[in-house]
């Protein structure tokens, strides 16, 4: 052991109280935009019940110290490959796609586990090796982040496969891979994407195609997209006012209290609501990243930066996607849109970042 | 590891950490620039385009809910349709007040206690803009009181819905289910989308199992509106996929019957056609009014129905299970003969009772305690005429419980017949590595003797006695037991099922088919046959098998006497028949709880009657067993 074991932080829960502030702001807020969006009570005690849970789980997971974490990060990995295996074979259908593996309580989507595994499993492989890592190092870290990719791709869930590349790209990216071989990467990236076209499922080309010219079929696939612009558009500086959202109320804006939430708050709070909404998240993100900053070794620095930068890919996607500057992908906006599955995941990973910030040590040696 | 980690340079990693998490930095910040900019563009410089468009052009999508398939009978009688009905519903969105107006109603129209509950129950979960129930059902006077005062409810309609009526009311609702309004629990699994305008969803039987075919696809109207929400004009329309409509084989008129001959016995009737496993008549009773649920029942007739002793809610067709009794002992005889252990000329002596290796405990047959001395020399059809038990535990003895398992479990015993219901109990055959496993004891031999009877831990349900009895009919031919034979789209020719073919029993010896099939028809035909009763002004040649179901063990010298016996102690009654004999047309099960004056044979001749009256009307033509008994009388 190379740290003395004990704890500067002498209170006996494991909290960071600037990140929890955070959190609770932000998912209050949404609660608020939730009741907008679904105009009922009977959903709203539902997301407070699962927000509960998801919080409960945070503040258990900010108990385990990180050198814990590190010792489990294979096992959490390779499980989480085998129950995907499962999933592609005997997982069951559920909205199109085979990502739910049915274990008769719980529906259990393996990769939810996945958005965490990769990065511990990452950090911890990076971890052992000499930084900034040379070309040959990369090699085992890109298989471990392909695998799982290509396999939830294949489910088809882009969404969740785009934030498991991007928390594995991110651990490298801490990592101090070198610029040459980030720009060469991008590019050979950017180059592939025409290759990719004929691999597409149809319905992922459309959702380009929408993104490039959206108003050539109004009322069909273009229909998400354009009823969002119009009712985060027609909010205008300080919006129409809690509940007072005709395009979101009126219509059957699609997906209004999961991935097109954003869509309501734009309408109701306006530009004013939308930058408030903006500050809370980039407090969260700078927190996280001071905690990164502030971690005793590379395995939590590697993970704090890593579930940080995901947090923040979530809601770069999912407001680009809503305000139609990039394509229709099923990422929700965290902690606001309705349900539970990737609340909960995302609520761990915070557990995780408190858990780094609260377990150093005094002593380095 | 521990070598990696002093060669490695802790102080370079660490400010190339801090480099790359400025890097971040920027990267966040210039990413919400640009989402900030994005925002500014669609809000404040394509504000006014944004805000026309919402307001000038605002599409609602409504949506158009599919008609729900109607259920039909084998002859296309109607057995669940729609009725039209007028209900008061009030809308949120257009109610200043909704206690105050709530006030006011009560005074034109009373409203329940729970009239008032539910509707507060229904409010949390609507949309403010989607109406919600006050009152169900209004009379015409009712309606005709409201509309005077409407004028004063801005937000409260009478709004004519159309809902599901089961003109049979209690006779089919075992079989036909019910439909009723969605639940909380319901709607967390539900496609939403699908269920848009949708109140309400099978429960149980028919109705719950073929929910997605009769539900069907709902259609959308795509409406231009103004700001106020006025139509102003329909952009398009998706037309919704109407629910299916199904056939299925029962026969009301017979189901009738079935269900009026019970009376108000306990009990249940199953009839099934040999030939494809259809189902022609399923009656439970007690049973209920499924008309009671449509509207959504309410909480006090429903806990009345509940906690009813009779459980009239209770579906004993497919979902109660008793030990079937003796009606499984022309399939103990079958495995007896074919598989060499006895042939037909095989005796025993009975004396009444029946001893494992000449000592120890006495298993009486059931003769014994009404005439003091067994059924004399017996061979195996006089075992199944007169239900010999002394016979059986002596057969059982000598085939084992494998061999009963094994035959047992041919004829589709304690296993799901997997009929198209939901609901339905499996049954149970026991083994030894059952009862290891379960009781955590060894099989005794006594064990063996008391399934040979078909009592002790061996239980099927009457569905699954009908489905054996259809088996035996046919001579081993094993058909799925199915209601449902036909979809059809409205207006359409019924589109039918295929019909499902399970593994037959196939004998080493096909004579003993008729060994079998013989003595059941001399249950009946024959003096001394357990149900020679039925055979008076028989005008068609059956086959049957009586049965008793204990519902508690007799000591050992104990006797069974009907009167002493507290009526839900008593021995269930059960009759398995199948006619005309050379060309099987229906096979039947009557199971007839704590038995009264009228057994499950009588009732069994009643439906059978029945079946041929209407047989007869349809064919009066008679070639075949039907018409060569007439001589014979």
């Amino acid at each position: 052991m190379y740290y003395r074991n004990s704890n500067s932080n002498k209170s006996i829960l494991h909290i960071d109280w600037p990140l929890l502030l955070g959190l609770i702001i932000l998912s209050g807020l949404g609660l608020f935009i939730l009741y907008s969006a679904k105009e009922t009570i009977g959903p709203l005690y539902q997301q407070l019940m699962k927000l509960g849970l998801a919080t409960l789980l945070m503040v258990g997971t900010a108990q385990i110290p990180p050198r814990f974490l590190r010792a489990v990060a294979p096992w959490l990995y390779f499980s989480a490959l085998i129950l995907l295996m499962c999933v592609l074979f005997i997982g069951i259908i559920a909205k199109g796609g085979q990502r739910w593996l049915d274990l008769w309580i719980v529906r259990f989507q393996p990769a939810e586990l996945m958005k965490l595994a990769v990065p511990l499993m990452l950090a911890r492989y990076l971890d052992d090796q000499i930084l900034p890592p040379k070309f040959k190092t990369l090699i085992i870290p890109s298989i471990i982040i392909a695998i799982p990719v290509i396999l939830i791709a294949k489910q088809p869930d882009l969404g969740t496969a785009l934030l498991i590349l991007s928390a594995g790209l991110f651990v490298l990216f801490f990592s101090g891979v070198t610029w040459k071989l980030i720009l060469s990467f991008s590019a050979i990236v950017i180059s592939a994407i025409p290759l990719l076209w004929p691999f597409m499922h149809e319905y992922q080309r459309q959702r380009i195609l929408t993104l490039l010219d959206p108003d050539q079929d109004p009322l069909g696939k273009s229909y998400q997209i354009i009823q969002s612009k119009i009712a985060v558009g027609s909010g205008g500086l300080s919006g129409k006012g809690w509940l007072n959202g005709t395009q979101s109320h009126l219509e059957f804006l699609p997906e209004r209290a999961t991935d097109c939430i954003f869509a309501v708050f734009g309408e109701e709070f306006g530009l004013l609501g939308s930058l408030v909404l903006l500050a809370i998240y980039l407090y969260i993100i700078i927190r996280g990243l001071i905690i990164g900053v502030q971690a005793q070794n590379t395995f939590c620095r590697l993970l704090a930066g890593s579930l940080v930068m995901t947090f923040f890919v979530y809601i770069t996607v999912n407001i680009g996607m809503v305000t139609g500057i990039l394509p229709v992908v099923g990422i929700p906006l965290p902690l606001v849109s309705y349900g539970g599955t990737s609340l909960v995941t995302l609520m761990i990973g915070f557990g995780m970042l408190m858990s780094i910030q609260t377990h150093r040590t005094l002593l380095y040696k | 590891m521990s070598n990696l980690h002093t060669l490695k340079d802790h102080f370079k990693e660490n400010r190339l950490y801090l480099n790359r998490t400025v890097w971040a930095s920027i990267i966040v910040i210039s990413v919400f620039l640009i989402l900030i900019v994005r925002l500014f563009f669609l809000q404040i410089y394509q504000h006014e385009l944004y805000r026309t468009l919402s307001l000038n052009n605002q599409v609602r999508i409504v949506p158009i809910v599919p008609p729900r398939g109607l259920i039909f009978d084998r002859n296309g009688i109607l057995l669940a349709e729609h009725k039209p009905t007028f209900n008061l519903e009030l809308t949120p969105m257009r109610t200043s007040n909704i206690e105050e107006t709530l006030t006011a109603i009560h005074a034109i129209i009373p409203l329940s206690e729970s009239e008032q509950q539910t509707f507060y129950k229904q409010l949390k979960y609507k949309r403010r803009h989607e109406s919600v129930p006050l009152r169900l059902n209004l009379t015409e006077e009712e309606v005709a009181k409201f509309i005077i005062e409407k004028h004063r409810f801005p937000g409260v309609d009478v709004i004519a819905r159309s809902i599901r009526y089961y003109p049979l009311n209690e006779a089919v609702s075992h079989v036909i289910g019910y439909v009723a309004p969605i639940n909380e629990k319901e709607l967390e699994t539900l496609d939403t989308s699908n269920y848009r305008g949708t109140y309400h969803i099978g429960k149980t039987g028919i109705e719950k199992f073929y929910e997605t075919e009769l539900h069907g696809k709902v259609g959308h109207q795509h409406i231009e509106t103004d700001a106020k929400g006025r139509t102003i004009r329909v952009l398009g329309n998706t037309s919704p996929i109407p629910g299916k409509n199904l056939h299925l084989s029962l026969d009301s008129k017979l189901q009738q019957a079935a269900f009026d001959a019970l009376g108000d016995l306990k009990g249940s009737v199953i009839a099934i056609d040999p030939h494809n496993g259809e189902v022609l008549a399923l009656v439970s009773k007690p049973s209920f009014n499924p008309n009671l649920f449509t509207q959504g029942i309410d909480v006090k007739t429903y806990r009345s129905l509940q906690n009813s002793p009779d459980k009239p809610l209770f579906n004993r067709a497919i979902s109660a299970q008793y030990p079937p009794g003796s009606t499984i002992k022309p399939l103990v005889a079958l495995q007896g003969l074919d598989s060499g252990i006895i042939t037909t000329q095989f005796k025993i002596w009975d004396p009444g009772w029946y001893q494992l290796g000449g000592k120890g405990r006495l298993y009486r047959d059931m003769i014994y305690f009404s005439k003091k001395h067994g059924h004399d020399w017996v061979d195996v059809e006089k075992a199944i005429v007169q239900s010999c038990d002394t016979f059986f535990f002596s057969l059982a003895h000598k085939l084992g419980v494998h061999r009963l398992e094994d035959i047992f479990k041919r004829f589709g015993l304690g296993k799901k017949t997997q009929i198209d219901m939901a609901g339905e109990a499996g049954g149970l055959v026991p083994s030894e590595e059952w009862k290891q496993r379960t009781r955590n004891e060894a099989w005794y031999p006594g064990d063996t003797l008391n399934i040979g009877i078909g009592q002790g831990t061996l239980l099927a349900t009457p569905l699954q006695l009908a489905q054996m009895t259809a088996i035996l009919a046919s001579k081993g031919e094993y058909y799925k037991t199915h209601l449902v034979k036909a979809f059809s789209e409205t207006g359409q020719t019924p589109i039918p099922l295929p019909i499902n073919k399970e593994t037959p029993v196939i004998l080493k010896h096909n004579e003993y088919w008729d060994t079998v099939i013989q003595s059941m028809r001399k249950v009946i035909h024959e003096p001394g046959g357990t149900a020679h009763s039925l055979s008076q002004g028989i005008r068609y040649q059956m086959a049957g098998k009586t049965g008793t179901a204990q519902v508690f063990n007799l000591k050992q010298n104990e006797k069974y006497e009907v009167n002493k016996v507290k009526d839900h102690l008593r021995d269930h009654s059960w009759f398995i028949a199948f006619a005309p004999v050379n060309e099987p047309k229906i096979a039947i099960c009557v199971l007839i709880e704590n038995k009264h004056k009228k057994s499950a044979k009588e009732i069994a001749r009643i439906v059978l009657d029945c079946f041929f009256e209407q047989e007869n009307l349809r064919n009066p033509s008679p070639q075949l067993g039907v018409g060569v008994l007439q001589l014979q009388e």
